[in-house]
């Protein structure tokens, strides 16, 4: 929301010519699928300690990748962004502030 | 769902109008997602009476038809990029596909819901059946919109011509098949993976 | 969720045969008559139905108010029984903060936004018409609770489990969570569009920096609508299902949390307080530089503390909740968050008095109830920095000195600020001038009115009298200065005065709307794009779209700098400018096209929550109506062809045509 974006004049249209090949939607699925499956081993094989940030981790390496190329806000304006990672952020923040009044995660 | 620019046919920034307005309104969404989840998981173990989550959870059933809703994606994603290419029947395939891959995973939520219900875990059951069927509702609720618009493109495309520009109009659809998945990227495992 | 552009052209084309037409039904196109008002998609006139809606709520709203203290006026008032005591107060702040100041911002920021950026309409004008109805339908339902076996009674926020059908057993909360839903649709479709708006539509040179406050401020408030609707919105799925499908969420016999309600409301409602307050600021911002002859003092400051309360206001909603035990980490932590927001308010309040400070003041209506702002909103500010201060707010958690307190910022903050736009953008918008000596006393009457309503309040207060007290007795009533009975009775001989005062707004629009003398181009000397338009502006807003150097570009046109005195010299009339601006119209303007799809779609929806409620039956009736609406909506073409239009194929209508004439 700076001034700057005024001047940033990427067309929808031109940003495609950025994007990806319908190859690499493919490898970026093969990449999802796989980490899905690592996903779904946890309850099988025993993480010990890493089992809840290798979830987490991978729950949001997932995220990331869909918004980022599916989405196509890598290669898009930045204002899209902006106006989603600002919903994302202050939705995190605001909620686990609302758990943490709860105890939520001392419990 | 149709679309023109600005009046003047210019923007201030360049952009689309509808692309950010489909942007900030997924913004929006954001909090209200996050209100549900955040209901959820501070419900989730409070089970006063009938099944605790991990009585019922059939990991492998909701793996699979997360893996569905993941393939969905990449073919709302092949249909977005054949219609920047102007391919009309490779577009309506793949918007086709989605929709079955979409009303494949509404299929699977619906026999899961009634599988859980036999096993005793009704609406009002608990606070976690209340706050689980509300949210997996609630996203179930935003896919079966999205095969709803999915179907009526295909069902136009056919017919005549869409107004506004025919890309930007799956390309919309698009984001927000996607977002509804990236809800359950979250949901698959705040709910269903980690356990209580 | 589409731009129908048609474009006007001096000849209409003459077509004998309607082609195949997309929509089921043809376009209306009227200029004149109840339809041009209905099926409109302008934002002015949208702009003014929601002003004139939400000033029909304001009287409701003030109505159930003057009854609740007519209740309170003497010992064991009897004007009121309990349970209808409990539905007016809850109605009254309903009303008020729901249907009549968040409308009412929102109607001056659809007639001024634009205006303000020079576009010649909002991004997304049908769901602009939308919003509107959806506003109106859910207004309208929450009210019809009074008719269908009474009104919500929980209070405004709506504690659990109080709201429960077992407190409740009343269709009221039904009513209440289910019409604040549909208005809650109505904010964000009108939060995404005027953002979108605001972001993408604003003339060429027009930065963000050198947009007018006032705009500034009410995209702050989008923001803060987007963000903090959809919280509600949960909360209120959360109650109508614990109420409509036995879900539990607030059944404390089941391990629930009553808190969980309180978190997720006061998230909501503390961006709320300033989704209600910052748009008079931004009036405000613009009244004071115009009537003391100088630019606003720090306009980077005011955009940015705007910017900064809005931020900060997400992180103090606890503050609402001192007394409900939320442990002492959570106590301190939104304690000092909430002393830190009072930092930017204070530094707008600063930027105002420093506007005022050496300017050749001109004591318009306007004017003064822009100072009665400054005065009166920061009195509410310094009652608000008593309750950040926790071990204090633990004794006046919900007595009077809170309700003195939130009447302070909200009438003395919101409304003020509202009247001071009204008054100030009355021949805009009417091009005729509310007449200033009933002005005066419109402002003094309601000014001495609040302070005696609310004032005694803070007493009251601290006296102990609790906020929802029906009834007191004689006996309990106390002695001397602090007597219960006396400064409740005062209070309400204060509302009378206010009551009168707002009467007097209603006498001066109908005294005005006689008056034949119509307001000069640009009576008050303005600053800002909105006053370069014709009084009331052109269906098309500007001949040219101007191209924007300047901060209050349209007084760097009247006036520039003499480089030898360093004193500003008027190079030029609103009027030649407006004559210049007509001289080189553009041609060919494109308008946005009526459509029927507005209203119908927002009909739906109240049909199907009054289904959700009665019959499930309705509710699919209304599912229905919505269903074919929506695809009404979508197939309705981009540029509407002239054979789409419900005339004999003559000129779509009688005042556009003169469009392109000009």
């Amino acid at each position: 929301m700076t001034s700057e974006t005024t001047h940033i004049a990427t067309s929808a249209e031109h940003s495609e010519n950025h994007g990806m090949s319908d190859a690499g939607y493919i490898r970026i699925a093969a990449i999802l699928a796989a980490i899905t499956a690592l996903e779904v081993s946890t309850v099988y094989v025993d993480f010990g300690p890493l089992f809840l940030p290798a979830l987490l981790i991978m729950m949001v390496v997932k995220f990331i990748m869909v918004v980022s190329y599916f989405m196509h806000l890598k290669f898009d304006n930045k204002l899209f962004s902006l106006m989603f990672y600002a919903g994302l952020v202050l939705a995190v923040g605001v909620y686990a502030a609302f758990l943490a009044t709860f105890k939520f995660f001392i419990q | 769902m149709t679309d023109t620019t600005a009046h003047g046919h210019t923007s201030s920034t360049g952009i689309s109008n509808v692309k950010l307005g489909m942007w900030t309104f997924l913004g929006s969404e954001c909090l209200l997602f996050g209100g549900l989840i955040s209901t959820y998981m501070l419900y989730r173990g409070r089970v006063t009476g009938g099944p605790r989550p991990s009585q019922i959870f059939d990991i492998p059933f909701t793996s699979v038809s997360s893996f569905v809703l993941l393939m969905s994606s990449l073919t709302m994603v092949l249909a977005v990029s054949a219609a920047h290419k102007g391919e009309d029947r490779k577009t309506n395939l793949w918007l086709t596909v989605t929709a079955l891959l979409g009303a494949t995973f509404v299929g699977g939520q619906v026999y899961e819901f009634t599988a859980f219900y036999n096993e005793g875990l009704g609406f009002s059951t608990s606070l976690f059946g209340s706050s689980f069927y509300t949210l997996t509702g609630f996203h179930g609720v935003h896919v079966t919109v999205g095969i709803i618009m999915l179907m009526s493109l295909v069902g136009i495309f056919k017919r005549s011509e869409v107004p506004g520009k025919k890309a930007e109009v799956v390309e919309m659809i698009g984001l927000y098949w996607h977002f509804v998945d990236i809800v359950w990227i979250i949901i698959f495992t705040l709910v269903y993976l980690i356990p209580v | 969720m589409a731009i129908i552009e048609r474009e006007i052209e001096v000849m209409a084309p003459m077509v004998a045969t309607p082609t195949s037409t997309y929509g089921v039904l043809k376009r209306p196109v009227a200029a004149t008559g109840w339809r041009a008002w209905v099926f409109t998609v302008d934002h002015k006139k949208l702009g003014l139905m929601y002003g004139v809606t939400a000033m029909f709520f304001f009287i409701v709203g003030g109505v159930e108010a003057l009854l609740i203290r007519l209740q309170l006026a003497a010992p064991n008032g009897k004007v009121l029984n309990a349970d209808l005591y409990n539905q007016m107060f809850t109605m009254h702040a309903t009303t008020m903060v729901f249907l009549f100041v968040m409308p009412m911002a929102a109607g001056f920021a659809n007639y001024f936004i634009p205006l303000q950026i020079g576009a010649r309409d909002v991004a997304f004008p049908r769901m602009n018409a939308l919003g509107f109805w959806m506003f109106l339908f859910g207004g309208i339902f929450i009210n019809l609770s009074w008719f269908i076996g009474g009104a919500a009674d929980g209070g405004w926020f709506m504690y659990a489990p109080n709201s429960g059908p077992v407190f409740s057993p009343t269709h009221g909360i039904d009513f209440w969570a289910f019409g604040l839903q549909i208005t809650g649709i109505a904010s964000l479709t009108g939060a995404i569009n005027l953002i979108v708006t605001v972001l993408n539509m604003r003339a060429p040179g027009m930065t963000l920096m050198k947009m007018p406050i006032f705009t500034w401020m009410m995209t702050v408030v989008q923001f803060l609508l987007l963000f903090a609707v959809p919280v509600i919105t949960v909360a209120l799925f959360l109650l109508s299902f614990q109420r409509n499908f036995g879900a539990r969420f607030f059944d404390v016999a089941a391990g629930a949390d009553p808190l969980l309600w309180q978190h997720l409301f006061w998230i909501f409602g503390h961006p709320e307080v300033y989704i209600l307050v910052l748009p008079s600021f931004g009036i405000v911002s613009e009244v004071l530089p115009v009537f003391s002859r100088k630019p606003l003092f720090g306009y980077p400051f005011v955009v940015f503390s705007g910017a900064a309360i809005g931020f900060v206001g997400w992180g103090v909603w606890a503050h609402h909740m001192f007394a409900s035990g939320l442990g002492p980490v959570s106590v301190a932590v939104f304690s000092l968050t909430t002393m830190a927001i009072a930092v930017p308010t204070g530094v707008k309040i600063i930027n105002w008095i420093l506007t005022m400070w050496g300017g050749k003041l001109v004591f318009s209506t306007a004017m003064k109830f822009s100072i009665g702002l400054i005065v009166l909103f920061t009195v509410g500010g310094l009652s608000g920095v008593t309750h950040s201060v926790a071990p204090s707010d633990t004794q006046q958690t919900d007595t009077y000195y809170i309700v003195a307190h939130f009447h302070y910022v909200l009438f003395g903050g919101g409304v003020l600020g509202i009247f001071s736009g009204l008054y100030y953008w009355w021949p805009k918008m009417f091009g005729k001038m509310l007449n200033e000596r009933l002005g005066n006393w419109n402002f003094w009457l309601m000014v001495i009115g609040m302070n005696l309503t609310f004032g005694p309040m803070h007493i009251l207060g601290l006296q102990g009298q609790p906020r929802r007290m029906y009834q007191f007795t004689e006996a309990r009533s106390g002695e001397g200065l602090f007597n219960f009975a006396f400064w409740n009775l005062v209070a309400s001989i204060g509302s009378f005065v206010l009551t009168i005062g707002i009467l007097l707004f209603l006498i001066n629009v109908v005294i005005t709307a006689r008056n034949p003398t119509k307001s000069p181009l640009d009576p008050w000397n303005s600053r800002s794009l909105e006053w370069m338009t014709s009084n009331p502006p052109k269906e098309h807003n500007f001949d040219v779209i101007p191209t924007v150097h300047h901060l209050d570009e349209f007084f760097h046109r009247k006036y520039e700098e003499d480089p030898a005195t360093h004193t500003m010299r008027q190079i030029a009339t609103a009027e030649e400018i407006m004559a210049e601006q007509e001289r080189n119209a553009d041609a060919h303007i494109h308008m946005p096209s009526p459509s029927y799809w507005p209203i119908v779609l927002a009909f739906g929806l109240p049909v199907i929550t009054f289904g959700m409620i009665f019959s499930h039956l309705i509710a699919v009736f209304g599912a229905v109506i919505v269903f074919f609406a929506a695809f009404g909506w979508a197939l309705e073409p981009s540029t509407a062809p002239a054979s789409d239009f419900e005339t004999n194929n003559s000129a779509p209508s009688t005042a556009l045509d003169t469009v392109g004439k000009s």
